[in-house]
């Protein structure tokens, strides 16, 4: 006898419909799974059998032959366990048939014929609707991320039994309550930093136009501390970007399925890593960091340890917000819009500008080279973090998350109006063209940026850096034009010359 | 014209026992005396056992092969049997036989009149923000005043000097330890292509030559030979800046050095210079007043402070007091922003330069 269940495989970002098919006939008992599976799939096997038995069904001692199609298509991970077993119910008559009409099944089973917690339900649930299937069945741990999907009919269940019950017809159960993450108690606030005034204002404003911000200075001044910060004024994400932020979560095993990712993504990779950990990679790929943090932050500290690969590899997701990683003639796209937040030392010692630095010329130009350009050009502020002075760190805080965060929010608002129709939210998404359109500078402020350009003190790509910085600081000022004092003061946080000092010859 | 046989026979003399040079003896007393040793006394001081090949080599020396190495890396040789060979240079005993010239040999051929004013900048490597400042400005300001202005190319003052100098279009000449037409350290090739295309590079080495250590004190000789001043902007107590300066006395000439805080330790040679008796130099006037005479060219000098706006006034005082940083000037992210526009206006306006690790520098 043969059955036909509806599930979903993984692929890139979306995912594809797969029929598993099950046949029972006489034989030799046996037990095969066909279609291009990796190993989790062949061990399948193993888990289904266990599973039955222990959940209390009967394993039918004949030949069982699996195919998963369309047969072309590489299969992964552990999800096919629950549509098999459904597969070998039905096949064996255990299960009538027409319950599998209107469910799709998807989940990983335990040897007990437990439901497990499986990467990418959100992305299955969408095939399903996408398919036009009327409902899934998911394990109940993962329910409320799947009932992201509007239009799906959602079955969150523990076991086999529980599956079985609602094959036969009866209702599912209900979902699972969603538990309300408490998103503000443990994140850490801007209140925390003493001393940085300018650099708690440039994360105001690189948080305000979404720029991205390279923080200098010597170890130990607070760079990862104030980059750790930098997501507490950021404004909450939107459904849509919530949606897109869990579905990949959910696709890299990082989210541990309960609705919606509820914060803005903070990633840090360490620098030793590798460019397919930074972009996404593997044979099948999955997303990398620069996806993880897509909505959110990407920090990468110590910039200049980081391998040129990976910096390089970066690139891409700069400009155009997508990485595209190709694989055997196929091409998966994953989304990456990310603000990046980058530390560095400002010389090999870390002390440039003090007495104790004792970095030649020669050292801090190797260093410079270090960071890689095409990396550095996208990157519009600048911030120093020179050691704060002693009664800086006794102070009392001078502002907090909340505030800026306010702050933030009515300039976002600005911006959103002003970009209103050319499909752009912030400020440092503006293209060269945009820019003399949309930033509506002052005659002074135009007049100002014209003698820094022609005084040598910015390139071409710098002056249309600093529009969009100073755009940005009007903004938060709440200012119809951009005046020449933002103009100055982006010009002070612009980044043409990072490590300065070396003479110029 | 070009140098004379005899001239160019003892060049490429020297060239070729560089290595023995390096070998016999560091001291730099006797690497004086050891160049003013005639050829076959230098021969014997220092070819040890490959003397007989030395000999016949000097002795089978091709000028006309020298010329057309010259030409061929379109360069001038200035022999001291040459007019054009500065007279200053003569006064040294060990003055170098050639000075080879990359570029306009118009900028050595001006100091062949005896009272045409050169200086030497020179001073460390590892210079600090305020230092190189000092050297940028001293080089722009005595070249703008029509001083020849003379360093050493090397990283941090030298190189500053220079680039000062080239700021308002020279007269500047770079003296290099290996041939002139090579750019020591590779790192300031950029300034050295400037420096050849507008300006002069000179060296006593034959073109292509790669410096042993001693070619640098024997460089400092020449630097030293040139000026009628030098002036160490900074050194340490161990610096070859210092080597110059003593080869400056012994040939009578004037040192000035630029005074440092005395507990840094990298002006720790350039004030000890100033307490044996150095003029001291703030400014380039303070160096055309010493080498013109008082009050006979004035340098051109930036902006007065007193034409500022009252609050940026303060904010360049406070910057000049040591609150180099914006985290020292203001205490909360409103104020930071001010401080950061006036530190901007400040910049553009030319009294400060944002240096490195966000230190704000005043320039000059």
């Amino acid at each position: 006898m043969l059955a036909h269940v509806t599930t979903f495989a993984l692929d890139g970002l979306s995912s594809r419909r797969i029929t598993v098919e099950v046949d029972l006939r006489r034989g030799l008992p046996a037990f095969t799974i066909v279609g291009r599976g990796d190993a989790a799939v062949r061990e399948s096997r193993e888990r289904v059998q266990t599973a039955l038995i222990n959940a209390g069904f009967g394993f039918p001692q004949r030949r069982i032959t699996v195919n998963l199609a369309p047969a072309h298509l590489r299969k992964v991970g552990p999800g096919f366990d629950l549509a098999t077993a459904c597969g070998v119910l039905v096949a064996s008559q255990q299960l009538p048939s027409n319950g599998l009409e209107q469910w799709a099944v998807f989940g990983e089973l335990g040897l007990g014929g437990e439901l497990r917690h499986c990467r990418g339900v959100l992305t299955v649930a969408e095939g399903a609707r996408s398919a036009g299937i009327a409902g899934l069945i998911v394990p109940r741990e993962c329910a409320r991320e799947a009932a992201l999907v509007d239009g799906l009919a959602i079955a969150g269940v523990a076991d086999l039994p529980a599956v079985a019950a609602i094959l036969r017809g009866e209702p599912p159960p209900e979902l699972p309550p969603a538990v309300r993450p408490d998103a503000k108690a443990s994140e850490p606030d801007l209140g925390d930093v003493r001393g940085h005034p300018d650099a708690v204002r440039a994360l105001t404003i690189a948080a305000a136009g979404a720029h991205n911000i390279l923080l200098s200075g010597p170890p130990g001044t607070g760079k990862t501390m104030l980059a750790r910060r930098a997501i507490s004024v950021l404004p909450p994400l939107t459904r849509e970007e919530a949606i897109a932020v869990t579905r990949i979560h959910s696709i890299a095993g990082r989210h541990v399925g309960d609705g919606l990712v509820a914060q803005r993504p903070f990633r840090a990779p360490h620098h030793t890593i590798s460019p397919s950990g930074l972009v996404g990679g593997g044979t099948l790929p999955t997303p990398g960091e620069a996806s993880l943090a897509h909505h959110g932050i990407l920090f990468l500290d110590e910039l200049s340890e980081f391998s040129r690969a990976a910096l390089e590899s970066l690139r891409q997701p700069l400009e155009d917000g997508v990485v595209a990683i190709v694989r055997s003639q196929r091409t998966f796209t994953f989304p990456t819009r990310f603000q990046l937040v980058a530390s560095t030392n400002p010389c090999p010692c870390g002390h440039a500008g003090e007495r104790r630095c004792r970095c030649t010329e020669a050292d801090i130009a190797r260093h410079r080279r270090k960071l890689s350009g095409p990396l550095l050009d996208r990157i519009d502020l600048l911030v120093h973090m020179p050691r704060p002075c002693p009664s800086a760190l006794e102070n009392d805080a001078t502002t907090s998350s909340r505030n800026v965060l306010a702050e933030v929010f009515e300039a976002r608002e600005r911006q959103a109006h002003r970009l209103a129709g050319t499909g752009l939210r912030t400020n440092s998404e503006l293209t060269p063209q945009l820019v003399h359109e949309l930033v509506g500078a002052d005659a002074a402020a135009h007049r100002l940026l014209r003698d820094t350009y022609a005084q040598g003190g910015l390139s071409a790509r710098g002056h249309g850096r600093i529009l969009r910085v100073a755009r940005t600081i009007a903004d938060l000022a709440a200012s119809e034009r951009v005046r020449a004092a933002h103009v100055r003061a982006a010009l002070s946080l612009r980044n043409d010359d990072v490590l300065d000092g070396a003479v110029a010859a | 014209m070009t140098a004379c046989d005899a001239c160019l026979r003892r060049t490429a003399l020297v060239a070729q026992l560089a290595p023995h040079v390096e070998r016999v003896g560091r001291d730099r007393r006797k690497l004086g005396e050891m160049l003013a040793l005639p050829d076959e006394r230098l021969i014997e001081a220092l070819a040890g056992g490959r003397r007989a090949a030395v000999v016949q080599a000097h002795e089978g020396f091709d000028p006309r092969r020298a010329r057309a190495r010259l030409s061929a890396a379109s360069m001038h040789a200035v022999c001291r049997h040459d007019e054009r060979y500065p007279p200053r240079m003569l006064e040294a005993r060990d003055a170098p036989a050639i000075l080879h010239v990359a570029g306009d040999v118009q900028r050595l051929a001006v100091l062949a009149d005896r009272d045409a004013p050169a200086v030497a900048v020179v001073g460390a490597r590892r210079a600090g923000g305020d230092g190189i400042e000092v050297a940028r400005s001293l080089g722009r300001g005595l070249a703008a005043a029509g001083v020849t202005v003379i360093s050493g190319m090397a990283l941090g003052i030298d190189a500053a000097a220079h680039a000062g100098a080239l700021e308002v279009g020279g007269p500047t000449i770079t003296v290099l330890a290996g041939g002139a037409d090579i750019a020591y350290p590779a790192s300031k090739r950029g300034l050295h292509r400037e420096l050849v295309r507008t300006q002069a590079a000179i060296s006593e080495m034959p073109p292509g030559f790669r410096p042993y250590r001693w070619c640098f004190p024997a460089r400092n000789r020449t630097i030293a030979g040139l000026a009628s001043l030098t002036i160490v902007v900074e050194a340490t107590e161990r610096s070859g800046s210092l080597i110059t300066a003593d080869l400056a006395q012994e040939l009578g000439r004037a040192v000035g050095a630029v005074p440092g805080p005395v507990t840094a330790s990298r002006c720790a040679g350039s004030n000890g210079l100033l307490r044996d008796g150095a003029f001291v130099i703030r400014d380039a006037q303070d160096a055309l007043d010493e080498v013109l005479g008082i009050g006979v060219a004035t340098a051109l000098t930036g902006r007065r402070p007193e034409a500022l706006a009252p609050p940026l006034r303060t904010l360049l005082r406070h910057v000049e007091d040591g609150r180099d940083t914006v985290s020292s000037l203001a205490s909360t992210p409103d104020e930071a922003q001010l401080a950061l526009e006036g530190l901007a206006e400040l910049e553009l306006l030319g009294f400060l330069r944002r240096g490195p690790g966000g230190h704000y520098v005043r320039l000059p």
